[in-house]
């Protein structure tokens, strides 16, 4: 249930880390990882189901980009499009695990 | 004599999925298990105490409330919206214009559903409805303005049982599951739903407070809330929820908060308005 | 214009109970707005309760009392149908005062 969101939070984690390491990130790289976070993020509103940290990640990634900081911007921006990913599969989940909380 | 238990079997488990099938219930069901469980969970608890949220989970706070109730915090709200229910708008009609017995005494008949527009109208909406239709701009529903007049209304229907309608149309229950389903639904980065707390952790504390039951929760709006030092409506406290569980809120009176409004008033039915209150 | 003062005094016996309600903002004056500025300091310095021309309770508040504050105390020496006159200052130089007969 929830702990498949979870795997698949820290799956992503865990391969943004690997893939980061090898080479310094760009502006560009910040760019584009940013841009699919955001994409994300809409997906998640539009089933109404944005998390709030998910935003602060968003903030704090644009923070570090500012201050040329691109390798965490990336880092930080990659883990926003995570909590977005984990805020789309709880909605999907819930839309039908609700029915198992209801007082019988 | 094998294949006579598979069947037996079969036919059990047959019959047996839909007594299991939660979706299937009608409001009427839904309302007897809701209030059946809270009973159950709190014998002690006089059923229309539950309008009273933490106060009737916990003795201590039931005489600090009792105290704070000799001079009630939301006493100046009701004096404003007093005030507001007198004051014409500029084309010269009232708020008691656009309600039944001039918007006296009528709390406990919202939210309702207009079969004209297909949606779940609340005392909020009906009040901003009132203003624009007579050329006047709408109140924020989670600010003092609005919760004003709520505050008043509110004390006018005091004591009065909650009145809640789902009339014959599909649209209508529709509206009414959709609120269920809100309830219900686990968000937020916490993962909570609004049963979590109010209805498995009901009387249970969370750090300092004590959670209200979900039944009659809604009975009590608009509060004074300490921690706010101030009044708070129904989309104020629904939108902090959803904060408190790291998920964003959707704009004031969306149509998910309409609709769990409608399910939890409907939940009860009955019961009577305790509002305006004051809460820890 | 309704008061902001609203009071309710109960004489019991020798005593009388006193509970009164104070609409005002009681800015501390450390709190900033949805803009990021300071809002500035706003609240009661002084309130007094009187009775038969003596004051029988003052108190000096400041930015540490919260909104809409609320007082409760007991004196005594007064009886039923008597005078109660409480009035109150701020830091804005704004007052206002009310009297009350006590039930």
């Amino acid at each position: 249930m929830y702990t498949r969101a979870l795997i698949r939070l820290a799956i992503g984690l865990s391969l943004a880390g690997f893939a980061t390491s090898a080479l310094a990130a760009s502006a560009d790289d910040f760019k584009a990882a940013y841009a699919k976070a955001e994409a994300a993020n809409k997906q998640a509103g539009a089933v109404k189901n944005q998390w709030t940290t998910t935003a602060d990640e968003l903030k704090k990634a644009k923070t570090a980009a500012d201050a040329g900081k691109f390798d965490d911007a990336v880092k930080l921006a990659q883990h926003a499009e995570a909590l977005a990913h984990a805020s789309i599969a709880q909605a999907k989940e819930q839309e039908s695990a609700w029915t198992q909380a209801v007082v019988r | 004599m094998l294949r006579k238990i598979i069947v037996a079997v079969a036919i059990v488990v047959g019959i047996a999925q839909p007594l299991l099938a939660d979706n299937a219930g009608s409001p009427e069901t839904d309302f007897k298990m809701f209030r059946d469980y809270f009973k159950s969970r709190f014998p002690k608890v006089p059923m229309n105490d539950f309008v009273n949220g933490p106060y009737s989970m916990d003795e201590g706070l039931r005489k600090q409330w009792k105290a704070i109730e000799e001079f009630p915090p939301y006493e100046f709200a009701v004096e404003q919206g007093k005030q507001m229910f007198a004051t014409p708008f500029k084309n010269g009609k009232t708020y008691g214009d656009c309600f039944a017995n001039k918007g006296i005494g009528v709390r406990q008949n919202y939210p309702y559903f207009d079969t004209k527009s297909g949606q779940v109208i609340t005392l909020d909406v009906a009040l901003n409805q009132c203003r624009e239709s007579n050329g006047e701009k709408p109140f924020d529903y989670s600010k003092d303005d609005m919760a004003s007049l709520t505050a008043y209304m509110a004390f006018t229907s005091r004591g009065k049982p909650m009145d809640i309608k789902i009339p014959n149309d599909p649209r209508a229950l529709d509206a009414y599951k959709k609120g269920e389903q809100y309830f219900y639904t686990r968000r937020g980065q916490l993962n909570f739903s609004c049963a979590s707390c109010h209805v498995q952790s009901a009387g249970d504390h969370i750090r300092t407070e004590v959670l209200a039951p979900a039944l009659g929760i809604l009975n009590a709006m608009p509060i004074y809330r300490s921690a706010w030092g101030g009044m708070g409506t129904t989309s104020r406290r629904l939108r902090t929820c959803n904060e408190q569980v790291r998920g964003v809120p959707l704009p004031a009176e969306d149509e998910n908060y309409r609709d769990v409004e409608y399910y939890l008033s409907y939940m009860a039915n009955g019961l009577p308005v305790s509002g305006p209150g004051a809460r820890p | 214009m309704a008061s902001t003062i609203r009071v309710r005094a109960v004489a019991g016996g020798d005593t009388t109970q006193v509970q009164s309600l104070i609409q005002h903002p009681m800015d501390s004056g450390f709190v900033k707005d949805s803009k990021g500025q300071i809002i500035p300091p706003h609240y009661i310095e002084v309130v007094q309760f009187e009775h038969d021309g003596k004051t029988v309770f003052t108190a000096f508040w400041g930015p540490a009392v919260s909104k809409d504050p609320y007082l409760k105390f007991s004196f005594k020496g007064a009886k039923k149908g008597d005078d109660l006159k409480v009035s109150w200052a701020d830091n804005k130089g704004a007052s206002d005062s009310l009297v009350a007969k006590i039930q």
